[in-house]
């Protein structure tokens, strides 16, 4: 039988496999913001399984509510990523310095 | 049954999240998170979550996953830059990831979790369920993330909406506004015919 740690646990594991992915991919922005949807992933796996296994709706609510933001950020983020290969010819982050940060 | 199934997503999952973002190709790392999503919704199924499972497939691997695959298409990256500095960084991301992982793990007490899901409600299917909660205690958000989602679509057009020189456009507001002395030009001139008659008449 499945129970709540089986899925708990994947989300960890999805999670902290992205958060490596962040710290791996530095320099490539398209795999930075593919690592980010991983991460929102396993934050809704954790939502699911709870709603599931506590009956509560609302965990689900909040899952379609991500999914929603989660399509606008990606749509935005990647016309930004279009607009700045255009100006610039390169989305290497470290050749990303045009505010001195 | 139920927990094989449940394994096997599993694994599928955690190789093709750690095939994401270990490749070279973009490509490959973007149709590797399409198998991501895919086994997810399986795995929500399991769960009966069939709304969510079904959203899943349609919004990422129909639309999300698409939009990377064209963006990744229509940029010319150099993967062997962007790939420098991977080897150096790669001991610091896998530890931090394994405390993370063991933190995590340690702080949720995994025995306290294993809880059985509880017996199906007779006859309720998912989506009414979701549904009825969605559309009462739920209806301000609802209506909120509609107008994100039309924020996004606006800003993602002006982002990337730019005037090339030389197009053919229209621009409606003069199409509109335009009248018929614009268009046509009417002279007062004397008749010519008259002239020529006397000329012919003269000899």
């Amino acid at each position: 039988m499945i129970t709540l740690a089986h899925f708990i646990v994947l989300g960890t594991v999805l999670f902290c496999i992205s958060v490596a992915g962040i710290f791996i991919n530095r320099k490539n922005i398209i795999i930075l913001l593919m690592a980010i949807e991983l991460m929102l992933l396993a934050v809704n796996m954790n939502f699911v399984a709870f709603s599931r296994y506590l009956g509560d709706a609302s965990g689900q609510v909040f899952v379609f509510f991500i999914l929603t933001v989660a399509a606008a950020e990606s749509a935005i983020g990647l016309a930004i990523l279009v607009v700045l290969f255009r100006n610039r010819a390169t989305i290497n982050v470290g050749e990303i310095d045009e505010l001195k940060g | 049954m139920e927990l094989i199934l449940f394994y096997a997503f599993a694994t599928v999952l955690v190789v093709a999240a750690l095939g994401v973002i270990a490749v070279k190709n973009s490509v490959h790392a973007a149709l590797l998170l399409v198998l991501c999503f895919f086994t997810t919704s399986g795995l929500w199924l399991l769960m009966q979550a069939e709304f969510l499972a079904i959203a899943l497939v349609l919004v990422y691997v129909g639309a999300v996953m698409v939009l990377f695959l064209f963006v990744v298409m229509m940029l010319d990256i150099d993967t062997e830059r962007m790939r420098e500095g991977f080897i150096r960084y790669l001991p610091v991301g896998l530890i931090v990831a394994l405390v993370m992982l063991v933190e995590m793990v340690a702080l949720m007490g995994v025995r306290n979790l294993a809880i059985a899901p509880p017996g199906d409600p007779a006859g309720a299917s998912n989506t009414a369920w979701l549904g009825k909660a969605l559309f009462t205690n739920y209806l301000l958000p609802f209506e909120v993330a509609a107008v994100i989602l039309t924020v996004a679509v606006v800003a993602a057009i002006m982002l990337t909406l730019r005037k090339r020189g030389g197009t053919k456009y229209q621009n409606p507001s003069r199409q509109v506004a335009v009248e018929a002395r614009d268009r046509i030009r009417i002279v007062k001139m004397p008749s010519a015919t008259q002239a020529v008659q006397t000329k012919e008449a003269t000899p």
